[in-house]
């Protein structure tokens, strides 16, 4: 289609040097700073970096959409030996779509809400290739089926909320295939959705890349979904690149010290928190317009050489083993970089105390009108069924299952803010079911509390941290004057590791890491005995999530505390809890300590959870479970077993008995239970879904 | 659907319901009713004949019942004088005492008689309402495709020029209310001694003594420009401004939306996103605000209508208050009502209607 | 017998006569752009050159309004000369000893002078605008906070209760409420015995759920609160004001009432949306899990974190309020005929508008300003209020 003869053995898209900056009142942000790399054909190439870093604004940059106030301030991108920064509009035009297309973290606000799926997919053939209407209508029937959508026809007639967030995010994969791009650009294409959800997809984006040759730039701030697609990577930080290579270089061979950091901080769920503890970066990612003098990495870094660090910038330098491995290091040659990790602390456990908290049969149930004016019938959603568990003081029970699954429900029932449809909480041995939140007394309204999972929402924006602290106080009835809570208030600070000064500022001043210790520090006010965290870490950085779950638990371990972990994160639930339970739909599928749920017997869909978790860890040998279908709506869930619409072990119990009966409780070995009907054999000669390469 | 609509239909009864009987008890306050026995009767009649005059005429008696008898879900009521002469609330209407029928309230049509046209109050709204339904047509027909136009224009490149002028012009004309966009209006194009009619009499362009009219009563028998350009830019100045405002304002928030930096990726021309992508998506604020101006845009009929002088609704409106016209005023405010409510309920439908979200969920 | 004054002359002199209003102007600008960093949003203003012109026009007529003695030639509902309908720059004779040579501005029919009545309208409008719309915000924050916040019946009933009022075209409101028959009646009392409650009853309710934990310094917050909120509500309610500080004349009273009460539903939408927004976050939750109180949670949690919309508001109602209150004033509705209110003046100016438009006009170009001023200065608020 171009005009221009272009060698496909030269790469397809070659930034070189580039430098992208936003102009706001205030100052000029540079964003994106010397960055450089080169994308063969067929090659799918990774950028990796904490949120800030410029990962989006390098795509955005090769698409040339860059908003009012951003600009390419220098460098230069060549696709496919074209120079894209001195094009104009109309080129651009004909560019996007037809040869670089692009896909985004949020599909539903990717399509408009307003045409219907059909008509947004034609668009591209009917613009680029002036293709006719009924032609482009096959093409794109024909592409709806090749991102493996059921029922493709109906699709087509769709609008786009009427199909659920997976679905939506391979339209949007359609849409972008629709001319057969050269370059595709996703960012994040999967943060928005759940880990099995995730799974599909990425298989599907491998796939879709090997069949149509095409070359892929793919963004993400998770190193093991890099693993799965991508042939090189790319780590940014700051606004640099500051290493690219293959990815077995990269993973095994890193020589940047803000990689290698990266990778200690993540937890993977290969390993035990004993065998391999996190070590978190210290401090805080520079904004922009605080970088530090030298490299940007310094004042994190441990090898840090003060005198040549931080004098001026640090270029990319090609490394001697070749593949195309740089890293922007002075230091590279001179680090150790197999020396083993410096001994950590290991902290002693505390120990597991008697039941502070007992559940049985806990059920809670919602009405809602469906239909959209009120007016239709009313429906029951069975947010949590029959929930039974105990949980003793200093122990951390990990519950763990994909959105909708009934997780912030249970926690809302637990903290008063609901109250349960029947079944009986016990707190201490005081029954806490049917009381409300105001009805319950200080004493055990403070000493369970919640830790509460978006850092931006988690703090009053309009109180300073101090006083919402010491309202906490007062409300607890702590101290007796206020300079005794005003006191109290700066201890609460220096457990939390914040400084004091901290006290007197807004929340809008403070870091999503540093928040979120204000949120733990306002749970802790009251000692509390029982601490709920609702996915505390989710929306952190990496580099910051090491550090504000190894507070959470030294605060665990020095006052007992019973901690309920909320996550969808299998990596972090293995490295920091004693016993796990696992929901689906609102029923505890399985229910263990944590080395039993992570090893077989599985129940079938913590088989699928584990294998669709991805590790950053050339060594893993995963099976691969792709789960079909979406989660189904807790409005109307399926009869019999809940999780019999994805289940691949269902044609293994006879009679069909999954379709029809709700799976008993089952006992297993020590105190394991899984709700299932799989016969003890068939459960007994389950294999690991995750295993070493050595192993 | 269906549901829906009866549902929301209830409502609107009941709200109608509602107001017309708060009106009602504010137009039939007693002051209101003495100042109309002695209106009716005479000036000087004592405070006694003043009472026995309320009640002769129908207007002692429960609030409730009276209400009850106005909308023609109560008989009406009826009295024989001494002199064995039999009067009542249908019987003035249908004139022979036998054969009038019991029930004469508005659902049987009947809206009293006005004391200031001396008129059926049926007869005085309908030709009112046919002068003012011209100007609400022509003031539709300026104000809806001027300030979508308007909000598009401005909203489809937030901060740049065309935006900024744009703006500043609609924020100017929602400072304007009718009153003062008619007043200078006037003076400017319809002033004898001022704005431009001197000048252009003395450059000998103008034959007349003014350019415009500076009343519309003669659009009551024609329509021209001269005559009715006016009114009805007063009216819809304020509205443009109003509207222009929303428009832009959903038009920017849309723009700012995913979808469209999708299409636009897309290799889509600006003209189409903004057609095909972004144009629907953000009539959907503007259509309810439209349909929700329907109060306000009486106010302006009514000033507008006073300050040209036009025979229209709002002018009867005002007759009808300043005269204590009780039956015409409540005659009025059932009309005002009812349009105020059928819109809203017309806003709630088309929302549904345009927001595909809403109506297939 | 002196010359008419030419419009350079005119203008001159109008400028002179300001010249209060220049120094307060200036001085203000001055101080505000010195410390423009440490003044919060109204510092941020000063970045933004439309919340600029807004707040100029603005402050403008409040320091017009102020020093409106100072500015007026002539007493504004005396009438001067013989000279009906004077133009403007005309010299004012036949008068002994003449307050003023000129009729800056022209004068009326009856003879009275256009300019000083457009400077003390200003004074008539900005003594009820702001305080009409802050209790209509009252009323309508202190019922679209619950409304919001606890949904279900309350919810169904008040915002019923709102759509009634807003169902209502203003006009034939103010026809209906704003007339001397309604006086008689004493209706406006009752509503205002009812609508003016609602700044004790939210001031006590934010003392209240704010330090009830510290019952000493709670009472006697409460306690102040109580003795000037009743006291206040005594006299501007009731008249009744043993001291007679706090009164308002029925006339006053009843346009002020009916102005509350047209505003207040909107606010109360406004605010219900907004609390129906903000409820969801976690620091809303964080409060409940902390078992505080669900007024605190409305109203410390929810209300400030909701008050960038509703400043905004705030200024554009109280052009909408100005509005209002020349509607009626058109209308000769409520108020005295000689007052000098701008809408009042309009009216008595629009019957010989195609002869001389000078009676009108000035009023209408002032109200026109002001209005202007109050919306540029919440779209610069607005503008301001987003980039953060
Ligand atoms: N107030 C409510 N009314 C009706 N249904 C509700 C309500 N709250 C939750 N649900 C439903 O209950 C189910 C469980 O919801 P819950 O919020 O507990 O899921 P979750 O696991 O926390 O999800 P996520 O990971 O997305 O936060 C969902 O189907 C949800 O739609
Ligand atoms: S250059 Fe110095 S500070 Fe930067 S990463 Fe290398 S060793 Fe660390
Ligand atoms: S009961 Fe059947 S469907 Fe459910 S998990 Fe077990 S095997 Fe699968
Ligand atoms: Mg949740």
């Amino acid at each position: 289609m171009t005009d221009t003869p272009w060698d496909p053995s030269m790469p397809i898209l070659e930034i070189d040097q580039l430098s992208i900056s936003f102009f706001t009142r205030m100052r000029e942000i540079p964003a994106v700073m010397d960055f450089s790399c080169k994308v063969m054909p067929g090659e799918a190439m990774g950028l990796v970096g904490e949120s800030g870093c410029g990962k989006s604004t390098v795509a955005l940059g090769v698409m040339r959409d860059l908003g009012k106030n951003g600009r390419i301030t220098g460098g230069s991108i060549r696709f496919k030996g074209r120079e894209l920064t001195t094009m104009t509009e109309e080129q651009l035009r004909q560019l996007r779509g037809s040869e670089i297309a692009m896909i985004y973290q949020e599909p539903m606000a990717s399509l408009n809400p307003a045409m219907k799926i059909g008509a947004q997919l034609i668009e591209v053939p009917m613009i680029h290739q002036g293709m006719g209407r009924a032609e482009a209508m096959a093409l794109a029937r024909q592409i709806v089926e090749d991102v493996r959508l059921p029922d493709p026809d109906r699709i087509l007639q769709a609008f786009p909320h009427q199909l659920s967030g997976g679905q939506q995010q391979r339209i949007v994969i359609a849409m972008a295939l629709m001319s057969k791009p050269a370059l595709l650009i996703l960012d994040e294409p999967t943060t928005a959705l759940d880990v099995t959800v995730e799974a599909g997809i990425v298989d599907l984006v491998k796939d879709l890349g090997r069949k149509y040759g095409t070359s892929m730039l793919f963004i993400s701030h998770n190193l093991g979904l890099i693993l799965d697609v991508c042939d090189r990577l790319c780590v940014m930080y700051s606004g640099e690149a500051v290493e690219t290579g293959n990815v077995a270089q990269v993973f095994d061979k890193m020589r940047h010290p803000y990689t290698q950091a990266l990778f200690r901080s993540i937890p993977l769920p290969t390993a035990h928190k004993t065998s391999r503890p996190l070590v978190a970066i210290p401090g805080n990612f520079p904004l922009p317009h605080e970088r530090p003098n030298g490299c940007n990495f310094g004042p994190r870094c441990d090898y840090f050489a003060e005198g040549r660090c931080d004098q001026a910038d640090v270029r990319m330098s090609a490394l001697p083993e070749d593949d195309r491995h740089a890293s922007r290091c002075l230091r590279w040659s001179e680090i150790d970089w197999d020396a083993p990790l410096a001994k950590v602390v290991t902290k002693e456990k505390a120990a597991i105390g008697e039941v502070v908290l007992k559940m049985e049969d806990l059920k809670k149930y919602y009405s809602v009108s469906s239909g959209s004016f009120g007016g239709g019938d009313e429906k029951v959603v069975k947010a949590n069924e029959t929930l039974t568990f105990e949980a003793r003081a200093g122990e951390t029970l990990a519950i763990v299952g994909e959105s909708g699954c009934g997780k912030s429900t249970f926690a809302k029932v637990l903290m008063g803010l609901e109250t349960a449809t029947s079944g009986s909480i016990r707190l201490f041995d005081e029954n806490v079911q049917s009381t409300p939140i105001q009805q319950r007394n200080t004493d055990t309204v403070s000493s369970v509390q919640m830790v509460f999972q978006n850092p931006f929402d988690t703090l009053n924006p309009s109180m300073t941290v101090g006083r919402q602290i010491i309202r906490a106080l007062e409300i607890f009835k702590q101290g007796s004057s206020d300079a005794e809570r005003h006191a109290r208030m700066l201890e609460l600070m220096d457990l939390v590791k914040l400084p004091r000064a901290f006290a007197d500022r807004m929340p809008r001043q403070l870091s999503g890491g540093q928040k979120q210790r204000v949120g733990i520090a306002r749970a802790f006010a009251g000692g509390a005995k029982v601490v709920v965290a609702d996915e505390p870490v989710s929306a952190l950085d990496v580099s910051v999530q090491a550090a504000v779950t190894d507070l959470l638990m030294d605060i665990q371990r020095e006052n007992g505390t019973t901690l309920l972990f909320i996550s969808h994160d299998l990596s972090i639930v293995r490295y920091l809890s004693d016993r796990v339970m696992v929901m689906y739909l609102g029923h505890v599928v399985e229910m263990g300590t944590t080395d039993q749920v992570f090893q077989p017997p599985y129940h079938p869909y913590t088989e699928a959870l584990l294998s669709a978790v991805p590790i950053a860890d050339t060594r893993v040998i995963r099976k691969r479970i792709v789960l079909e279908g979406d989660i189904p709506s807790a409005m109307n869930p399926p009869p019999g077993c809940p999780f019999q619409t994805r289940c691949r072990w269902k044609d293994q119990v006879p009679n069909g008995l999954c379709d029809r009966e709700m799976p008993p409780v089952r006992q297993l070995q020590g105190a394991h239970q899984i709700k299932c009907h799989l016969s003890d054999e068939i459960l007994a000669g389950m294999e690991p879904v995750i295993k070493l390469a050595g192993e | 659907m269906l549901k829906f609509l009866i549902r929301r239909i209830s409502v609107m009864i009941f709200t109608a319901l509602v107001l017309t009987f708060v009106v009602f008890f504010l137009t039939n306050l007693p002051p209101n009713l003495e100042k109309l026995a002695r209106s009716e009767g005479s000036v000087r009649m004592t405070d006694d004949a003043v009472a026995s005059w309320i009640v002769e005429n129908g207007h002692g008696g429960p609030l409730l019942g009276r209400y009850a008898e106005w909308l023609g879900l109560a008989p009406g009521w009826t009295l024989t004088d001494e002199k064995g002469v039999t009067r009542g609330r249908c019987i003035d209407v249908y004139a022979e005492a036998g054969s009038a029928p019991t029930f004469c309230g508005i659902l049987q049509g009947n809206w009293g008689i006005s004391t200031f046209a001396k008129e059926p109050v049926g007869d005085v709204l309908g030709r009112s309402l046919g002068a003012t339904g011209w100007l609400m047509f022509w003031v539709m027909m300026v104000m809806v495709p001027a300030s979508l136009v308007i909000g598009i224009l401005s909203g489809m490149r937030e901060g740049a020029r065309t935006d900024r002028v744009l703006s500043v012009f609609s924020i100017a004309s929602t400072a304007t209310p009718e009153y003062v966009s008619g007043v200078i209006l006037l003076a400017v194009f319809a002033s004898v001694n001022a704005g431009l009619s001197p000048l252009l009499r003395d450059w000998g362009l103008l034959s007349d003594r003014t350019l415009f009219y500076g009343t519309a009563t003669s659009a009551m028998d024609k329509i021209t420009f001269w005559n009715f350009a006016l009114p009805v830019m007063t009216i819809a100045l304020y509205g443009i401004g109003y509207i222009s405002r929303m428009t832009r304002a959903s038009m920017t928030e849309v723009m700012t939306q995913q979808y469209i930096r999708t299409a636009r990726l897309k290799g889509v021309r600006f003209r189409d996103v903004v057609l095909r992508h972004a144009l629907r998506n953000a009539l959907i604020a503007p259509f309810t605000v439209i349909m929700l101006q329907f109060p306000w845009l009486l106010n302006g009929v009514v000033i507008t209508e006073l300050l040209f002088n036009y025979k229209g609704f709002g002018w009867t409106l005002v007759q009808a208050a300043g005269n204590n016209d009780i039956d015409l005023l409540l005659g009025c405010s059932v009309v005002a009502v009812l349009v105020v409510l059928i819109t809203q309920l017309i806003s709630d439908i088309g929302y549904v209607f345009l927001n595909p979200r809403i109506r297939l969920a | 017998m002196q010359d008419a004054l030419s419009w350079g002359g005119i203008i001159l002199r109008i400028l002179q006569q300001f010249l209060p209003v220049w120094i307060a102007l200036i001085a203000t600008f001055a101080l505000s752009l010195r410390f423009k960093r440490h003044l919060g949003l109204f510092g941020k203003l000063f970045d933004s050159p439309v919340g600029m012109i807004g707040l100029a026009l603005v402050l403008f007529w409040v320091f017009t309004a102020l020093f409106a003695n100072m500015i007026i030639t002539m007493d504004p509902i005396g009438q001067f000369g013989r000279t009906k309908n004077p133009l403007p720059g005309l010299p004012l004779t036949g008068v002994e000893n003449p307050p003023y040579p000129y009729f800056l501005l022209g004068g009326d029919h009856l003879a009275r002078d256009v300019f000083s009545r457009m400077v003390m309208g200003a004074r008539e409008v900005l003594k009820i605008a702001p305080f009409a719309t802050a209790f209509a915000f009252m009323v309508g924050v202190t019922l679209g906070l619950p409304a919001g916040y606890f949904g279900g019946k309350l919810d169904t009933a008040l915002s019923f209760l709102a759509n009634l009022v807003l169902a209502f075209p203003v006009i034939l409101l103010f026809y209906l409420l704003v007339t001397p028959e309604i006086r008689d009646t004493g209706i406006p009392v009752y509503l205002a015995a009812v609508l003016f409650i609602f700044p004790v009853i939210f001031t006590c309710t934010v003392l209240n759920s704010r330090f009830h934990t510290d019952p000493p310094k709670r009472n006697l917050m409460i306690g102040v609160t109580l003795v000037i909120g009743l006291w206040a509500y005594s006299g501007l309610a009731f008249n009744l004001d043993p001291l007679g500080i706090w009164s308002m004349g029925p006339n006053l009273l009843n346009v002020f009432v009916s102005v509350v009460f047209v505003n207040a539903p909107t606010v109360f939408r406004i605010v219900r949306g907004l609390v129906l927004d903000i409820k969801a976050r976690d620091y809303v939750a964080a409060g409940q899990t902390r078992g505080e109180s669900a007024w605190y949670i409305m109203l410390w949690e929810i209300l400030p974190n909701a008050r960038g919309p509703l400043i905004v508001d705030f200024c554009l109602r109280i052009g909408y309020t100005t509005i209002l209150l020349g509607t009626l004033g058109f209308f000769g509705l409520g108020v005295t005929p000689e007052s000098p209110d701008w809408g009042s003046t309009i009216n008595a100016g629009r019957k010989l508008l195609l002869l001389y438009p000078h009676a009108a006009i000035v009023p209408a170009l002032a109200l026109m300003s002001l209005v202007l001023g109050l919306n540029l200065l919440a779209d610069g608020l607005r503008e301001e209020s987003l980039k953060d």
